[in-house]
């Protein structure tokens, strides 16, 4: 499938990967030595690599300071001036909210200061974003301008690029867009656009048609991914895709008309056409041929803060729908007396509190000098977040029941806005096989000559393969160091340690075995990599959550024995699904379906019908 | 006329949107994990100072809080929203409850002094304990002109016309500088400090002292007794005719 050689070249792509975002110069250190080893890919192979995980990342007293200072002023800025209600059914969020959003600077947090923007490290912009995600359109219009449009000027422009065009994008004066995704194909490696280069070099060509682009309709300055003919090293002419900095001012820029959504209706989402449109040769963004890169560094860099996004929004949720449940009484009883209520509290509470762990995590691994390649990361926090969020707000909704189903409430609006990011920065199915494959590969590499050895039959090596299984299935006791002396979690969650760690262990023989079975063919088995990318995401989220609980404990944070009580029904709820997936990607797992699921839509998508006779039907 | 020098005092308290509950033992509100942010009329206040220093009428507009380290985020509002340098007079939060107007006003009293200020702001009162004293208490002190529930302010050369709401309607009332002003509502809407503004501040400097620096007393003739809910709303009764009321009036001992 073509789909699976794109993931191959991104987890290509992803391989050379350097730190994904610039950090702020006076308080980052340089980077000493060499980047530390992923931890997801790690788990790959059955290891914790402690390092990037616990302690759980801190800030200083000075940087939380300020950072609440900002968090307060945004805060009143969104309860006093954004009436979400009113962007929902305008369908646009109105020029003077847009206009004070610029000028509180919320267009510039990820620009660097040199540049008049704020500079925010991940951290810190991952923490504004649990308010900006207050209101949907807003969240996903800056989002697109900065995290997406600007960003890859941030990472990849020149001095002179930067020069002239960040300033006017931190103050919110031009707004940016990413222009990638296009009508004909879903996959970024074969796009149709392209650019041609003029006679006397001065100056590219742009033809081409971009569709579902984020302020398609409010940008002044455009990310944009075209082929453009590059000779290679070997004198042999390709096709590869080259980034280019467009402004609308070049000419031929035109917008189709705004998409009719089911929800973020305030958002500006449209087509983009360009048609012979002139970008001057310095325009051209990162290496001639190297926009592949571009795109993949942007995406994965942009994609995590939805985590934090999404655990802002449930805080509320779970403080607007618990003063309903205690105040409706049904049945003579108050709302929160009933178990199956009790429940779905419990599920908001507990996907909140991984969401923040993953997500602080994760941009405190980002914002480390020696940040090594979050790309899998990143991708788990965005498939989880956007999943939970799904799930969470049509549990609150159903908590209101017929109220939640009303446009008085926010709820409806809440579950239509959050039902996009499942297919919003990537496909949640293609994600899934992304985090999956570039974990395998990487286990690949690492265990190849291994592997050869077994398979070319030597004797030792299988014996000690056999053994190991054997104790495996006698039921050894897993230790990866966790808690040992010092230990890096604290004692009382010295159970959900072990299940992390039993998980740990197995989920890298099981990958072990995979790769035995399959070897380069794992990239068309989606179904088994499906299962793979869930226990890896529970196997993240796991760890987040006893690395945060871990610190709440030691410093004696306010509330902590609830953060334990979440924490451990967390790890052991991940822990049982865990074992259930990894038994059924065992080759003769009776529980596994895949094969009867595979042939039942063979024979629907052959048809395209449901196929069934109607059951009232008669053969005479 | 930009020589002019403005202290403003700016108070933090609990945030007006959260709900208020009174500690179990009485002594007080519960403070612990509550929002606190700036006094909305102290708000007013410094806008007002720094429109003035916009307009070039103020060179320099000082921010001073009285109160536990906390205040500091009080103090750094100031600064974001233009304030120049801020004065944070440090009481250890033991002892932040018994420092009243009184206490607060002695110590604006020393610093306008020793500053040398033309002009000192304050909002009119506090939302948590609705004193109104300490603008009234703090030129009482200073021997200077006051003009309280200001709801607009002009700079007339050496004088100061306040335009001030009072039950009645509007008084004007021109002083003499130096003077003290207390803000209402009216005056102006305070602007939002913007995040540029906030990271700028971190540079502005506060200056950190303690009361006996300034040679002020901080001890008070006051003490709280207890703190309570105000008693639960109970049912009025309705009556039909006016001799019913009176007579009603007159069982309960009204009259």
């Amino acid at each position: 499938m073509s789909g699976c050689r794109l993931l191959m070249r991104r987890v290509a792509a992803v391989r050379t990967c350097q730190a994904l975002v610039a950090p702020r110069a006076s308080w980052r250190l340089l980077r000493t030595g060499p980047p530390r080893r992923s931890f997801a890919k790690e788990l790959f192979l059955g290891k914790i690599e402690k390092k990037g995980v616990f302690p759980f990342p801190e800030v200083s007293q000075d940087e939380l300071n300020e950072i609440n200072q900002f968090v307060g002023l945004v805060e009143r800025f969104f309860a006093e001036e954004v009436d979400s209600g009113k962007i929902d059914r305008e369908g646009k969020i109105p020029d003077d909210t847009l206009e004070k959003l610029k000028s509180l600077g919320l267009f510039g947090m990820q620009v660097p200061e040199a540049y008049g923007g704020l500079g925010l490290s991940n951290t810190m912009s991952t923490r504004l974003g649990e308010i900006v995600s207050l209101d949907g359109s807003i969240a996903v219009t800056l989002a697109a301008h900065q995290a997406l449009g600007l960003k890859g000027i941030v990472l990849f422009g020149t001095e002179a690029q930067k020069a002239k065009y960040l300033p006017r994008l931190a103050s919110g004066e031009h707004v940016a867009a990413f222009c990638l995704t296009e009508p004909a194909r879903n996959d970024a490696a074969s796009i149709r656009s392209r650019a041609t280069l003029s006679e006397d070099k001065t100056h590219y060509v742009l033809n081409g048609s971009k569709v579902w682009i984020t302020n398609g309709g409010l940008a002044e300055i455009f990310t944009m991914f075209a082929k453009t003919e590059v000779v290679d090293s070997d004198g042999s002419v390709k096709d590869r895709i080259t980034a280019f900095i467009v402004e609308r001012d070049f000419g031929g820029v035109t917008n189709g008309k705004l998409g009719d959504k089911l929800g973020l209706r305030g958002s500006n989402i449209c087509e983009v056409h360009f048609e012979n449109t002139r970008v001057p040769v310095v325009n051209v963004l990162g290496e001639v041929g190297g926009g592949f890169k571009v795109a993949m560094d942007v995406l994965n860099s942009g994609r995590f803060s939805l985590g934090s996004v999404v655990a802002g929004m449930l805080r509320k949720l779970i403080e607007l729908t618990a003063e309903y449940a205690c105040e409706r009484k049904q049945f003579n009883r108050k709302l929160s007396e009933f178990g199956l209520i009790q429940e779905k509290f419990s599920l908001m509470a507990q996907k909140a509190y991984a969401m923040e762990s993953m997500s602080y995590l994760t941009a405190g691994m980002l914002d480390h000098p020696e940040c090594p390649d979050c790309s899998i990361e990143t991708a788990m926090v965005k498939v989880f977040s956007s999943e939970g969020a799904w799930q969470c707000v049509s549990e609150a909704l159903q908590i209101l029941g017929g109220l939640g189903y009303m446009r008085d409430h926010p709820h409806e609006r809440m579950l239509r806005d959050a039902r996009a990011l499942l297919f919003l920065e990537g496909t949640n199915e293609i994600l899934r096989m992304f985090i999956a494959l570039t974990g395998l590969q990487h286990a690949g590499c690492v265990l190849t000559p291994r592997i050869k050895n077994l398979k070319e039959g030597r004797l030792a090596i299988a014996l000690e393969t056999i053994t190991q299984r054997m104790w495996d299935t006698l039921g050894r006791t897993v230790d990866l160091g966790l808690m040992d002396d010092p230990g890096v979690v604290h004692p009382s969650l010295g159970d959900s340690v072990a299940k992390l760690e039993e998980n740990v262990y197995n989920f890298g023989r099981t990958v072990e075995t995979l790769l035995l079975r399959f070897g380069k063919t794992i990239v068309e088995e989606q179904l088994l990599m499906k299962r793979v990318a869930n226990v890896l995401i529970n196997l993240y989220s796991m760890t987040a959550v006893l690395s945060r609980a871990s610190r709440s404990i030691r410093i004696g944070l306010q509330d902590h024995d609830h953060e334990v009580l979440l924490a451990s029904t967390f790890c052991a709820e991940a822990y049982f699904q865990n074992l259930f997936s990894l038994a059924q990607l065992d080759k003769y797992d009776p529980g596994n379906l895949d094969e009867q699921v595979k042939k039942v839509s063979r024979r629907i998508l052959e048809k395209r019908t449901y196929v069934c006779a109607h059951p009232l039907d008669r053969t005479s | 006329m930009a020589e002019l020098r403005a202290l403003v005092a700016v108070k933090r308290v609990i945030d007006f949107a959260v709900k208020i509950r009174v500690k179990p033992d009485k002594t007080g509100v519960v403070t612990d994990g509550v929002k606190h942010s700036m006094n909305p009329f102290c708000e007013i206040a410094v806008e007002e100072a720094v429109r003035l220093k916009e307009k070039k009428l103020v060179k320099e507009v000082i921010a001073v809080s009285c109160g536990p380290v906390q205040c500091q985020e009080t103090i750094r509002t100031a600064l974001a929203m233009g304030a120049d340098r801020g004065i944070h007079v440090e009481v250890p939060a033991a002892e932040a409850d018994r420092v009243g107007p009184l206490q607060v006003a002695r110590v604006l009293a020393k610093l306008a002094e020793r500053e040398k200020v033309d002009l000192v702001l304050l909002g009119k009162q506090a939302i948590d304990d609705d004193c109104n004293q300490t603008g009234q208490m703090t030129a009482g002190l200073l021997d200077w002109p006051q003009g309280t529930f200001a709801s607009q302010v002009t700079l007339e050369g050496a004088k100061l016309k306040v335009e001030r709401e009072i039950d009645g309607g509007l008084e004007t009332l021109r002083l003499k500088l130096p003077a003290v002003v207390t803000t209402d509502l009216r005056l102006n809407e305070p602007r939002y400090a913007t995040l540029p503004n906030i990271m700028k501040a971190k540079k502005k400097k506060i200056e950190v002292i303690k009361a006996s620096d300034l040679g002020v007393d901080l001890s008070s003739k006051l003490t709280v007794v207890s703190v309570e809910d105000p008693p639960q709303r109970t049912a009025g009764v309705k009556v039909e005719t006016t001799e019913d009321l009176v007579a009603k009036l007159k069982e309960v001992g009204r009259i």
